[in-house]
């Protein structure tokens, strides 16, 4: 089982939940915030798309959390149909859900006794954002994305997950049109726990593979 | 329609990629070429990318495979056991067969 | 030769924990890219190839959402969508109004 090493707060919970932010932005504006100023101001004066629009594009992109991933996670774990289908067309069985998906292949790696999956893009930071929203900053930054194919296991092992040598180790370097999300172990001791009880229990981080459900 | 180039390799079958090195966008990584792998699966057929990312259609689409590698065949000193892999998804135009 | 973005394998350090809850300028420049891509303005890889061309050091130096709005304003250049002119003309137009603390 994974341990909570964490000296600080655990980023690794399904609901939203406020962190901290980069330095206010109300104060000068950097070169590249002067930038976007003016890419949109231009953008919006040529009719490509209104300030209306992307105030609700953003509200769109808000209203995805991991929440939504867990959910499709506790589904599958009570429903082996719903596994069956979601192992086999992750986007179809995540919009039976009524999650929007857009264009996006979900592909899910089922996590099994003796196979441990974990997501990487070394290239750039394709992300499953339709179920999970935004990536957080450590699974776009230089040493993930070099150290997790290279050295699953001591990644791993930062994030307090540690595996014994009789488990696969499997990482998927997402580097095409697919996007992947782990579907965890049910963790021992939830039997007939609620559909809700049990998605309380899926954190982001589990679903990218850095770490394992528990019940604490 | 544009139809799709026609797939040339089979899950379970052994593929090598290509150790090619040519300008533009890839999505090939660097680590992963020269070496050999068993497909997977074929993930279907997309529009090539490296077109795409000079706004041509990249069409016909091309066959995007999931490749399965040891993870002990990629790294020469990898840490970790020998059962652990690395799974990637490549396009056809990368692969040839072992 | 190897893009500077193609790091998989390359040694380098722990893995920061450390996040920050997007702030809204960096919100909105995932919001322009979505409504470009719809708009058929933009490609995702159109995108990545200029994150790519960036030099090492800009490629290391900027965060990533910087890097997004400078590729987003690299490939509507390309594409005809904004002229360099008008892009540097609105620049100092808002850098002028910074300044005069409108």
């Amino acid at each position: 089982m994974s341990s909570d090493t964490h000296a600080h707060h655990p980023h690794d919970h399904a609901h939203a939940h406020p962190h901290p932010t980069l330095p206010d932005e109300e104060e000068r504006l950097t070169y590249h915030q002067t930038m976007e100023v003016a890419l949109r101001e231009l953008l919006i004066g040529k009719g490509i798309f209104t300030a209306d629009e992307l105030r609700r594009a953003i509200e769109t992109m808000d209203a995805r959390t991991p929440a939504l991933g867990a959910r499709i996670v506790a589904r599958a774990w009570v429903d082996p149909a719903y596994k069956a289908r979601l192992l086999a067309d992750g986007a179809a069985a995540a919009r039976e859900l009524g999650i929007e998906m857009d264009a996006t292949h979900l592909l899910v790696v089922e996590n099994r006794p003796g196979l441990h999956n974990l997501v990487v893009c070394t290239l750039c930071s394709c992300y499953p954002r339709m179920v999970l929203g935004l990536p957080p900053d450590w699974y776009k930054s230089r040493a993930y994305r070099s150290r997790a194919v290279r050295e699953p296991r001591a990644v791993l092992r930062e994030f307090g997950t540690v595996l014994p040598d009789d488990v696969e180790v499997r990482v998927h370097d997402s580097t095409a049109d697919m996007r992947y999300l782990v579907l965890p172990e049910r963790p021992a001791g939830t039997e007939g726990w609620s559909e809700e009880r049990l998605a309380a229990l899926v954190t982001r981080d589990s679903m990218i593979g850095v770490t394992r459900p528990t019940l604490a | 329609m544009s139809e799709a180039a026609p797939a040339r390799f089979a899950p379970g079958q052994r593929v090598k990629v290509r150790r090619a090195d040519v300008p533009g966008h890839l999505r090939t990584p660097w680590y992963i070429r020269g070496h050999v792998g068993t497909i997977e699966r074929l993930c279907g057929a997309f529009a090539n990318p490296e077109e795409l990312a000079y706004n041509r259609p990249g069409r016909p689409a091309q066959p995007l495979y999931r490749v399965r590698f040891r993870q002990r065949d990629i790294w020469p000193d990898y840490h970790g056991t020998p059962q652990d892999t690395i799974e990637i998804e490549i396009y056809q135009h990368w692969l040839e067969p072992a | 030769m190897r893009g500077h973005h193609d790091m998989g394998g390359l040694p380098a350090g722990p893995v920061e924990r450390k996040e920050h809850d997007p702030v809204l300028w960096e919100k909105r420049v995932d919001a322009i890219r979505a409504l470009l891509a719809k708009r058929d303005l933009l490609r995702v890889d159109e995108l990545r190839r200029n994150i790519e061309a960036l030099p090492p050091d800009a490629y290391e130096a900027m965060t990533y959402y910087e890097r997004w709005i400078s590729a987003i304003t690299s490939t509507l250049l390309q594409r005809g969508v904004i002229t360099a002119d008008e892009l540097a003309s609105k620049m100092a137009e808002v850098e002028a109004r910074e300044r005069s603390g409108s």
